[in-house]
């Protein structure tokens, strides 16, 4: 065996395994193909973009999270102007009835007091007038009671004349 | 990119010289043998089943060449260990389709060894010969390399499949382990930075044809580094087919630039009739350079090896045997290396050759409008 021979052998492809290898291949190319490499690059870009997914989703999160901070913040801040403005418009409308209640009961009052100075008024000038019939009806039961005695006599009556002269003289 | 290129064809370039080197070095040894083996040999193999023409002689010199060569051709038998009579070896079936007897299956024990002739054919230096001299003998048998191949697609079928069953049974919710998490990284590896990385948009579809190539080369390369493992990567004829289907996808997937390119390069037409045959030449060298790449770094690495434990037989005495074993366990581990580095290349030249011809671009870089319309798509 020349090494010659050798070098023949060592570099002339022989046809059997040329066969082999290309049955072989193809085969397990195929084979693994389908029932191999199918499946775990499949597997292997889905898990992929899951994690891209879920990244993105926990990143989208964040972003919710804080939109929603900031809108409780503005909820709390819209809370808050509506409390201090129901609170100013309870006061306002405190003040408001008690301003129209004062007006009112001095209205009332007033009207009170009127009227009862026009009762009293009246009262007044209704016992006046009583008083000054009683007075009437008294001065001339006196008067005639006076005439009756005074005038029984011609000197009584003179006297009588003479007094009610000074009087009128008075006046 | 470019400079890992280099670097791997820098690497490829020392392993031939030293393969070149190597296989001078065993000439050389060879040829102190003289004329005299030789001679000898022929004896041996006309004297065929005689037995005691094979008692050693201790004075024989070790032909370390036969030795190294024994390692890296094909066989019909697998030969795990021993020599000569005490040699034990699983027989491999012999299939021959024979242009007088059509197709013939026997066990290659039938042979023995070589020592004796079978319905009239015989193993000569491990080829199949006929008595009949005008019989043509095809051999299909299912040598140690061919043997090793089965193994190796069994193997990676048997695994690939298995994980992929983890996908499914775990699903993708969960994250890898085991064997799937050893082998996900690798995967993920050959179709990032292999397959996207030099083909671009359309990677995907060749993602499973590299994968094969990736996995059947390292498997093989790993596998031949067992000393009763088969040199299967270092055989021509394996090399050749993966080139040869390299050689098939890179073209059928060219686009019409890669076309272009070779049948009307960007030249003057004075230059067409050198240029044109040059450019042709050049859809083929490739491969061809791939095919021998694979081959000569896994070849030389086992010569090397073999050859630095045949020191210890060359200068016949034990205290040469540290050096030896040393070197031979440096080259061992370098070896490991050169396994997974040219089942990359392999990968990664293939890749590189696909993207190439597929690609939007042209190689020389100029621009024209079609290129343009391309880098707006993207």
């Amino acid at each position: 065996m020349s090494s010659l021979f050798i070098l023949g052998s060592l570099i002339t492809p022989g046809i059997g395994l040329i066969f082999w290898t290309t049955v072989v291949f193809l085969l397990l190319l195929a084979l693994l193909g389908k029932y191999a490499w199918k499946p775990i690059l499949n597997a292997i870009k889905t898990r992929e973009q899951n994690i891209t997914n879920a990244l993105a989703s926990a990143e989208s999160a964040l972003n919710d999270m804080r939109e929603l901070q900031s809108n409780n913040e503005k909820i709390l801040a819209k809370a808050r102007e509506e409390r201090d403005a129901l609170l100013k418009e309870a006061r306002d409308a405190k003040e408001s009835i008690l301003a129209e209640a004062k007006t009112k009961a001095t209205k009332e009052t007033e009207r009170i007091l009127t009227s009862a100075r026009e009762q009293i008024n009246s009262e007044k000038n209704a016992a006046i007038s009583d008083l000054k019939n009683q007075v009437a009806a008294l001065s001339i039961e006196i008067a005639e009671k006076i005439l009756r005695s005074d005038l029984s006599s011609d000197e009584k009556q003179k006297a009588l004349v003479s007094n009610l002269m000074k009087d009128v003289n008075l006046n | 990119m470019t400079s890992k290129i280099n670097t791997s064809a820098k690497n490829s370039f020392l392993l031939s010289l030293l393969f070149i080197f190597f296989l001078f070095l065993s000439n050389f040894t060879f040829a102190n043998d003289g004329a005299e083996p030789e001679q000898e040999h022929n004896a041996v193999v006309s004297q065929g089943h005689d037995a005691t023409a094979h008692e050693e002689d201790p004075n024989k010199p070790v032909d370390i060449a036969a030795v190294a060569f024994e390692h890296i051709l094909d066989s019909h038998s697998w030969h795990l260990w021993g020599d000569h009579e005490e040699a034990v070896s699983i027989p491999l079936p012999v299939i021959i389709y024979s242009s007088v007897n059509g197709i013939k299956c026997f066990s290659s024990a039938r042979f023995n060894h070589g020592h004796s002739p079978y319905e009239g054919y015989s193993l000569v230096d491990d080829e199949i010969v006929s008595a009949n001299p005008d019989e043509k003998v095809y051999d299909f048998s299912i040598t140690k390399n061919v043997a090793q191949l089965m193994l190796t697609a069994l193997i990676l079928f048997l695994l690939f499949t298995s994980i992929a069953r983890a996908y499914k049974s775990t699903g993708v919710t969960s994250a890898p382990k085991g064997k799937q998490s050893f082998f996900e990284p690798l995967i993920t590896f050959v179709r990032d930075d292999i397959a996207k990385t030099n083909i671009g948009r359309n990677s995907d579809k060749y993602v499973p044809y590299l994968l094969t190539v990736f996995f059947l080369i390292l498997s093989n390369n790993v596998l031949g580094l067992i000393p009763i493992g088969a040199n299967l990567t270092g055989n021509i004829a394996f090399t050749f087919v993966l080139s040869f289907i390299t050689l098939i996808v890179t073209n059928v997937n060219a686009n019409k630039h890669y076309w272009h390119h070779i049948f009307a390069p960007p030249a003057p037409k004075a230059l067409y009739p050198i240029l044109v045959p040059l450019e042709i030449v050049g859809i083929f060298t490739k491969p061809f350079a791939l095919m021998i790449r694979l081959f000569a770094n896994i070849t030389a690495g086992h010569i090397i090896v073999i050859s630095l434990v045949g020191l210890i037989f060359v200068f016949k005495t034990l205290w040469i045997s540290p050096v030896a074993v040393g070197f031979a366990l440096f080259i061992d581990v370098l070896e490991c290396l050169v396994a997974l580095l040219q089942a990359y290349i392999f990968t990664l030249l293939t890749a590189l050759f696909i993207g190439s011809a597929s690609a939007d671009h042209n190689e020389d870089g100029v621009h024209n409008s079609e290129d343009e319309k391309a880098t707006v798509k993207h």
